[in-house]
């Protein structure tokens, strides 16, 4: 019963990324490239994700659209919800990374004639997510446990199993609760091994700092 | 009519005008080279020349083509002109091969196959063929140079921005670099070169530029400049560089 739990906090999980990467990227591209209109539109997003504590925009998220009628699943608003918020840590590493790369770089590729858009695409980006990894790996570790709130909105992820059991046998709360702790330590080394074996197969040869290094353009 | 003909180029950062009205043109084959001390704007000659930094006032045409202009089509234009920097600029995350690749297949569109070949005579023309492999870090920075040497080349361009090339480099290792210069020279290639390296502007230059305080002081040949400057300043500069940097070659 708890194992088919966990599974909806790894499917949670697995969306949660999936959502704060993208958006996460985007913003990030936007506060550093985006000019001075949707630079402040970045920040103000980022800030404001940031701010809200994760359980209120849970609820936000949840009972805000029933409000307008539309009713919508725990899943989707816990998606939105805590993948938006990872998305707004998310860009913050991101944009740290982006404004790492030595600005020679970008002038390197312009005065070949490439455009703006390739240059930050082929040149700046492969840079800036390999020196993300190390970043992200600590965002991984803060995502993971925050599947587990998605139970405040009724989503029968690994706590809110826990709860059930809990009601009728008192006696295994404990029990529960530590086994609980497990998963979630064996989720976590799992998720940073894995990130770290990128991070080193990613590596440049010869640069230190920048982690990295693909073979092909 | 002249490859590159520059008019009048004036530049202001702030209220500090760096350039003021520079004016000077360059033979197609010829090498140029750019003296002057440093803060007289020189890299930023360079850089208004391929639009880096657009220019506040003034015009430069290439091949009879307005870089300044203001629909010029900008990034064809600096396709056609190489440019090395002080600090190589090598694309960090791509192997020697990759980063001279890496401008005719994305720029050029030319097919991968071909651009590797093409990319492999141009670092087997700087000598380091066997270094394709290489990560810039992984490599010195003479060689770090001479690749991107390899990766102006490889864009088949009309004419090579050099903005002091060996500046950043350890004394031993400038000999290998000026010498990828002079053979390309000698090649033929059309070349304006910002430098302190006095022996490479008087055995190779055509003519040179002695530039101060955002204006063109003098130009001439290397004769008349070493041996008959028309202008004291040229003549001081020339003294304090000698001083400086020993046998002016």
């Amino acid at each position: 019963m708890l194992l088919g739990g966990v599974l909806i906090n790894l499917e949670l999980l697995f969306a949660l990324l999936i959502v704060g990467l993208m958006v996460g990227t985007l913003v990030a591209l936007l506060q550093v490239y985006g000019g001075r209109f949707f630079g402040t539109l970045a920040s103000a997003y980022a800030w404001i994700f940031r701010s809200i504590p994760a359980i209120v925009l849970l609820f936000l998220f949840y009972f805000g659209p029933s409000e307008f009628g539309a009713n919508i699943p725990p899943f989707v608003a816990a998606t939105l919800a805590l993948g938006l918020r990872s998305s707004a840590y998310q860009s913050q590493i991101f944009r740290g990374a982006l404004q790492a790369i030595p600005h020679g770089q970008i002038l390197a590729a312009r005065s070949m004639g490439m455009s703006r858009i390739n240059a930050i695409y082929l040149i700046v980006i492969p840079q800036a997510l390999r020196i993300s990894i190390a970043g992200w790996s600590n965002e991984f570790s803060s995502v993971v446990k925050d599947t587990t709130l998605a139970y405040v909105v009724g989503l029968t992820e690994v706590l809110r199993r826990v709860r059930i059991i809990t009601d009728r046998h008192y006696d295994l709360a404990m029990l529960a609760y530590l086994t609980v702790a497990l998963i979630f330590l064996v989720l976590t080394y799992a998720g940073n091994h894995a990130l770290g074996w990128l991070e080193k197969r990613l590596r440049i040869p010869g640069l230190q700092m920048v982690g990295g290094g693909t073979r092909e353009i | 009519m002249s490859l590159l003909i520059v008019e009048n180029i004036h530049k202001k950062y702030g209220t500090e005008e760096v350039l003021k009205g520079v004016s000077f043109s360059l033979e197609r084959g010829d090498t140029k080279v750019v003296i002057g001390p440093s803060g007289t704007g020189k890299s930023t000659l360079l850089r208004c020349i391929n639009h880096l930094s657009s220019p506040d006032a003034g015009r430069v045409w290439l091949d009879e083509v307005e870089v300044t202009a203001a629909k010029a089509k900008i990034n064809e234009l600096r396709a056609q002109m190489g440019f090395v920097f002080q600090s190589f600029n090598l694309f960090s995350h791509l192997t020697a091969l990759s980063n001279v690749r890496i401008g005719p297949v994305k720029v050029k569109r030319m097919k991968k196959e071909a651009a590797t070949k093409l990319a492999m005579e141009e670092l087997d023309r700087v000598g380091l063929a066997e270094k394709a492999d290489c990560y810039p870090a992984q490599l010195s920075g003479g060689q770090q140079q001479r690749v991107s040497i390899a990766r102006a080349l490889a864009m088949s361009p009309k004419l090579i921005l050099f903005d002091e090339p060996t500046s950043a480099l350890d004394p031993e290792l400038i000999g290998e670099v000026l010498t990828v210069m002079i053979d390309l020279a000698k090649s033929g290639m059309t070349m304006l070169v910002v430098t302190h390296e006095m022996g490479f502007a008087r055995s190779v230059a055509d003519e040179i530029i002695f530039m101060e305080h955002g204006v063109i002081v003098e130009q001439g040949t290397p004769e008349q400049l070493f041996s008959s400057p028309k202008s004291p300043r040229t003549g001081e500069f020339l003294h304090k560089i000698n001083e400086l940097y020993g046998e002016t070659g």
